[in-house]
């Protein structure tokens, strides 16, 4: 049975091409970054190119606003913690939407518990930041307002320019997490009016291990790991070459076939939205047009998401959902709640999100498998029937 | 797949191709435990005969093993005087499914207290005195959602 891998946004598998590009790096004599001899600026070069590579990704004005951190979660740390801590004097007032990813909401919460004061946005049943909220929750002690350029879970894109005019009437920086986002739509953040921007390796097509934090000229952030000064001195710690390779070369690769991949994805997604949306009290989760190409989630009334999940990978397809039973807390997903379903709703739901393995003569084969899933859990519930 | 959620080859092939699967009109006894806010909801039907549990059916909402414990105690309790049918325990369930993962030893493994609250039914309804539980057989999920560590 053909595997058919619909789980992008937990991970996607490095690209051959990435590989290839960054293995000299792991296994060849390079040199730390930081020594001066010869081998050494190897390394340095290695990752120079890389920044270069990053910083087209999503149209820096300089390379040198990229810096290389371990993860897209090290990044959201440093771009919240670093700018909030940088920025204490001008006030302690920190804000975010309610369906940002943890690593954006736990430090957030960290802040809290060190005096900071933490206001949480809500969405609408699409997930969209509610702006008019988003506008009251602001002052001019608001030192770090963090928004998602798109929801991992349930596909949204949200109106990024927007939110930067209204974050920077009083508010100070915006932080954009675009992990879900990177490699998938065109991002500027020169046009879109971004200060600090999180991107990650490992969620277009790079290695585990490296992500990026975009740090606007003139924006103001201290480190949250003090050490050696690499990465003019807001990152300490030996640079992961292979992983920072990787990452530049994924980049580059993500902005060459973009719009290609995002034409053929969309096409696919918009395809299975059609044919499993046909299957009775089924629903789309998130905006049905500002939504991720590759993006298709649903949640099916009557039964639960983590038998979806067993009964979809029995017959070779891979899926993800925001059930409880799937979580480490047992609570359904907070993005599930915070668009409004109620619990017995959050446990019935699955994501599917395509990458480049997938082709569109998957979906006849996706829609049969999903079809037969649905069919043979509600059966079985004792939901739904009257 | 069962390797990662931690699921035995028996709790898979109960959930794949659970046995006793649906209601009954008549039944002479049906029990009904869980909360589908917490994501289970489980219901057994029995035919009684001779003190015997004659049939058995169950419908469930939930998770892996909350279908595959529902589709194992239909099995154990089917043609078992009612006596003993009352003496099977969660534990008892779990163990014959050779486990379940720790985590999912309290939330979905409900399908035993169905059992017994099918044949208290019964027993009710014919009018014999019920011994009541000191914990309620109902679903343990009394929380307030914020976390769900008791359930």
């Amino acid at each position: 049975m053909e595997r058919i891998f619909l789980d992008h946004a937990s991970v996607t598998p490095v690209d051959a091409r990435v590989l290839r590009f960054a293995e000299p790096y792991l296994a060849g004599g390079y040199g730390n970054p930081s020594s001066l001899h010869s081998v050494g600026l190897e390394a340095r070069r290695a990752i120079e190119d890389a920044r270069t590579k990053v910083a087209d990704l999503i149209n820096a004005e300089k390379e040198k606003t990229i810096l290389f951190t371990s993860g897209a979660t090290e990044a959201n740390n440093l771009a919240i913690k670093g700018a909030a801590l940088r920025n204490i004097g001008k006030g302690k007032r920190v804000v975010s939407s309610a369906i940002e990813h943890m690593s954006v909401l736990n430090p957030m919460k960290d802040l809290q518990k060190n005096e900071f004061e933490l206001t949480t946005v809500p969405v609408d049943s699409s997930g969209i930041v509610d702006l008019e909220k988003l506008e009251d929750s602001l002052t001019r002690e608001t030192t770090v307002t963090s928004i998602m350029y798109a929801n991992n879970e349930i596909g949204t894109i949200e109106p990024i320019r927007e939110i930067s005019e209204i974050v920077h009437e009083k508010g100070l920086y915006l932080h954009v997490d675009a992990t879900a986002a990177a490699g998938r739509i065109p991002i500027d953040v020169q046009a879109d009016g971004i200060d600090l921007l999180t991107l990650s390796s490992n969620d277009m097509y790079g290695p585990q291990g490296a992500g990026a934090l975009y740090v606007k000229i003139g924006v103001r952030i201290q480190p949250i790991l003090p050490g050696g000064g690499q990465e003019r001195g807001l990152r300490s710690g030996t640079e992961n070459i292979f992983a920072i390779a990787g990452m530049g070369e994924a980049a580059r690769i993500a902005r060459e076939e973009m719009g290609a991949e995002s034409a053929c994805l969309s096409e696919m997604r918009d395809n299975l939205i059609e044919e499993i949306l046909k299957i009775e009290e089924t629903y789309l989760t998130g905006h049905r047009t500002k939504r991720l190409p590759h993006h298709a989630s649903f949640r099916f009334s009557h039964i639960e998401g983590e038998s979806i999940l067993l009964l979809m990978d029995a017959q070779g397809i891979q899926v993800s959902t925001g059930s409880a039973c799937s979580s480490k807390t047992l609570e359904p997903s907070h993005v599930l709640l915070a668009i409004g379903l109620k619990h017995e709703e959050a446990h019935g739901s699955m994501v599917l999100t395509l990458g480049r393995s997938n082709t569109i003569e998957q979906v006849p084969r996706v829609v049969d498998a999903v079809d037969k899933m649905v069919d043979k859990l509600r059966k079985i519930s004792s939901l739904g029937k009257e | 797949m069962a390797q990662q959620i931690g699921y035995s080859k028996k709790v898979m092939e109960h959930f794949m191709n659970p046995k006793n699967v649906g209601s009954m009109d008549d039944a002479d006894g049906h029990g009904k435990v869980g909360n589908p806010v917490c994501g289970d909801l489980m219901e057994i039907f029995i035919k009684v005969k001779d003190d015997k549990i004659e049939d058995i059916r169950f419908q469930t909402f939930g998770c892996g093993s909350a279908i595959a414990t529902s589709s194992m105690v239909s099995e154990m309790a089917k043609g078992m005087r009612l006596d003993e049918a009352m003496k099977i325990t969660r534990n008892d369930v779990a163990d014959e499914l050779d486990g379940l993962p720790p985590v999912k030893m309290h939330c979905s493994n409900l399908a035993a207290d169905a059992l017994h609250e099918a044949i208290k039914d019964y027993k009710r309804k014919k009018g014999e005195m019920v011994e009541e539980e000191e914990k309620p057989a109902g679903h343990t999920c009394e929380h307030n959602h914020n976390h769900c560590d008791t359930c």
